[in-house]
């Protein structure tokens, strides 16, 4: 009955419209909430500079020189790009730690999205279909969570040479069993709902209902999982490299420059704490996006949100 | 209980089971050792000599049942670099990891359990904020880069403690706040939650209708039901702590398991390597049984069922 009846045009204008379109999403609680936005726009800032600076930085990344060894930073002495010192090599810092950059977001990245799309297509699977199919899946995924994380990495990269495709594909398979559970919990409950039991009756398929009645339900909830689990892996990847299994030259991320500035630990502090500082930002502010996402996703802590960013204004008026 | 017990014990064996045919077969997929292990230019015969000394010119379902054979009688064969059994090795390692790691779980827990009960009497005040960040934080920070930072200022640049080996209580600091570093944000967040939920719940509130103090309230009726949580995440925390133990090896040359497979990892010794993911394989599945036994000492409810 309410299908067949067409939607109202809106005489709206279309700035009132972008206005009621902000209201609804959550676009508009994180503009209200700084700290978030802040991260967010900090986020998108790391991105695009590794991007569009990484292929630009790579030359000079790579430029050694024995007259730069140990440049110390703060500096401009030698222009702007050796601002953050140089490396035993005569390397600028602050051009490795952008070609790091692109590196990192794309292991990091690659990572939780293979292991967010892998995990949660098996996960509502099993929750859906249930039987031996679930309890073998679910065994495969408590294989994985029985042994450290970094112990299987060692053993797998150990075996395989060091790649970023190697890289990606152990720390998602180590990462899958969190999409897993999550998609699966959430599944089980869905399942019973009363819109599931519709899209039977009316004849959709297994898949149909999985794809069209329940991907939409755990969605979001797997976005907030991924964006915490954003910091994780970058900090895994980076650790990684750090014990030489990650990514060898020419490939390099923030941890592979951490491990080679700790080579000169006391004569250059710079090599070692800024790539270091760089992990930090980046996590720190995929944490907070993640911990405001949380907490606006939860509609009980999404209404206290609200109310206390609302309060805030009016103490700000 | 015990038909819980035994089911959790069955399941983790048969986990482990498949964890080491993964091993197994991952070793076998970059074909034979003697790549790895003779020198690049070996001639053809000794290749062939070392392939029949270590069995890998037999087939390979035979291998399997020779490895899996070997595994019941907890043989991994010879680590070449330690020159001794692989097994040995790593046994001899777990002492003193699991030592590093006891001291750094009682820590932690002493720390988040006042932290995250300070948070969630006073929710979103201006402690409960200060403390999530710091949560925030120890999530944000690589601990191997804490461990060089650690290294960097405390020990290079104001000489308080030892860079590295383990002489005197001073070179515990740093080892063991590097282990800490990731599970006591996390536990701190735990613990806020589980006691948020459990001080708004009936019975304590009446409790403190009837005049109770908080302090008696969060620390005799809430934390005791909020135990469970927090025992689960610690006994997950206590197991990843085996990653920890590699990253302090890395950095403070500590000895122990994460010694081990590290060298192990540089030298290409991949009976070690088996052994290594076995025996942590087997501690993490008693840790398991540990938090079990734990879970029916705090909760009456698990014990009769």
């Amino acid at each position: 009955m309410y299908l067949t009846q067409p939607i109202p045009a809106s005489p709206a204008s279309t700035g009132a419209r972008i206005k009621a379109y902000f209201a609804q999403t959550r676009l508009s609680l994180l503009v209200r909430s700084p700290i978030a936005l802040i991260s967010a726009l900090v986020l998108i800032a790391l991105v695009l500079i590794a991007l569009i600076g990484a292929p630009l930085a790579l030359e000079t990344a790579n430029f050694q020189s024995l007259r730069l060894r140990f440049f110390p930073p703060f500096s401009l002495e030698h222009g702007w790009i050796y601002v953050l010192g140089a490396d035993g090599l005569g390397r600028s810092m602050l051009a490795q730690l952008i070609v790091g950059a692109r590196t990192s977001f794309i292991v990091a990245g690659a990572a939780v999205g293979l292991a967010a799309v892998v995990g949660t297509s098996i996960g509502m699977i099993s929750g859906f279909v249930g039987g031996w199919v679930d309890a073998a899946l679910m065994r495969v995924s408590d294989i994985i969570v029985t042994v450290p994380s970094l112990l299987l990495a060692l053993a797998v990269l150990f075996v395989l040479e060091p790649s970023i495709f190697n890289l990606v594909a152990v720390l998602a398979v180590s990462r899958l069993p969190i999409y897993l559970r999550v998609a699966r919990a959430q599944t089980l409950e869905l399942r019973e709902r009363v819109f599931v039991e519709a899209s039977r009756a009316i004849g959709a398929t297994n898949l149909r209902i999985i794809w069209r009645d329940i991907r939409p339900l755990v969605l979001p909830t797997v976005m907030t999982v991924s964006m915490l689990e954003l910091a994780s892996v970058m900090l895994a990847a980076a650790g990684l490299s750090f014990l030489g299994v990650g990514l060898q030259r020419p490939d390099v991320d923030w941890g592979t420059i951490v491990s080679e500035g700790r080579e000169y630990l006391t004569r250059a502090w710079w090599a070692t704490v800024f790539p270091g500082m760089a992990i930090v930002i980046t996590a720190l502010a995929a944490n907070f996006l993640s911990n405001w996402l949380r907490a606006s996703g939860d509609p009980l802590q999404a209404g206290a949100l609200a109310a206390a960013t609302a309060r805030q204004e009016d103490a700000l008026k | 209980m015990l038909k819980f017990l035994s089911l959790r014990l069955t399941t983790s064996l048969i986990a482990l089971a498949g964890v080491m045919v993964i091993v197994f077969f991952l070793a076998r997929l970059t074909g034979s050792p003697a790549t790895l292990y003779l020198p690049a230019d070996a001639s053809v015969e000794m290749m062939e000599a070392f392939n029949r000394q270590f069995g890998y010119d037999q087939p390979i379902p035979q291998q399997f049942a020779q490895f899996v054979g070997n595994v019941f009688r907890l043989d991994f064969g010879q680590s070449l670099y330690q020159q001794r059994p692989a097994a040995v090795a790593v046994l001899s390692a777990m002492p003193q990891t699991i030592l590093l790691a006891a001291v750094a779980m009682a820590l932690t827990l002493l720390a988040a359990i006042p932290l995250g009960t300070v948070a969630a009497l006073h929710p979103h005040s201006v402690q409960d904020r200060l403390i999530t960040l710091f949560s925030l934080l120890t999530a944000s920070i690589p601990d191997f880069w804490f461990a060089l930072v650690g290294v960097l200022v405390l020990s290079v640049n104001l000489g308080l403690l030892p860079t590295s080996g383990q002489a005197s209580l001073l070179s515990w600091i740093l080892p063991v706040a590097t282990l800490m570093l990731h599970p006591v944000g996390v536990l701190t967040q735990v613990v806020r939650g589980a006691m948020l939920e459990t001080l708004n719940a009936g019975y304590v509130q009446n409790a403190r209708a009837r005049g109770y103090s908080w302090k008696r309230l969060a620390f005799r009726h809430a934390l005791r039901n909020a135990a469970l949580p927090i025992i689960t995440v610690a006994g997950d925390r206590a197991g990843g702590m085996v990653n920890g133990a590699v990253i302090v090896s890395a950095v403070f040359a500590w000895p122990g398991i994460g010694q081990v497979l590290v060298d192990a990892v540089y030298n290409r010794d991949f009976a070690v390597i088996q052994a290594g993911v076995f025996v942590v394989g087997i501690a993490v599945i008693l840790l398991n049984f540990l938090v079990d036994l734990i879970y029916a000492a705090a909760d009456p409810r698990i014990r009769i069922s």
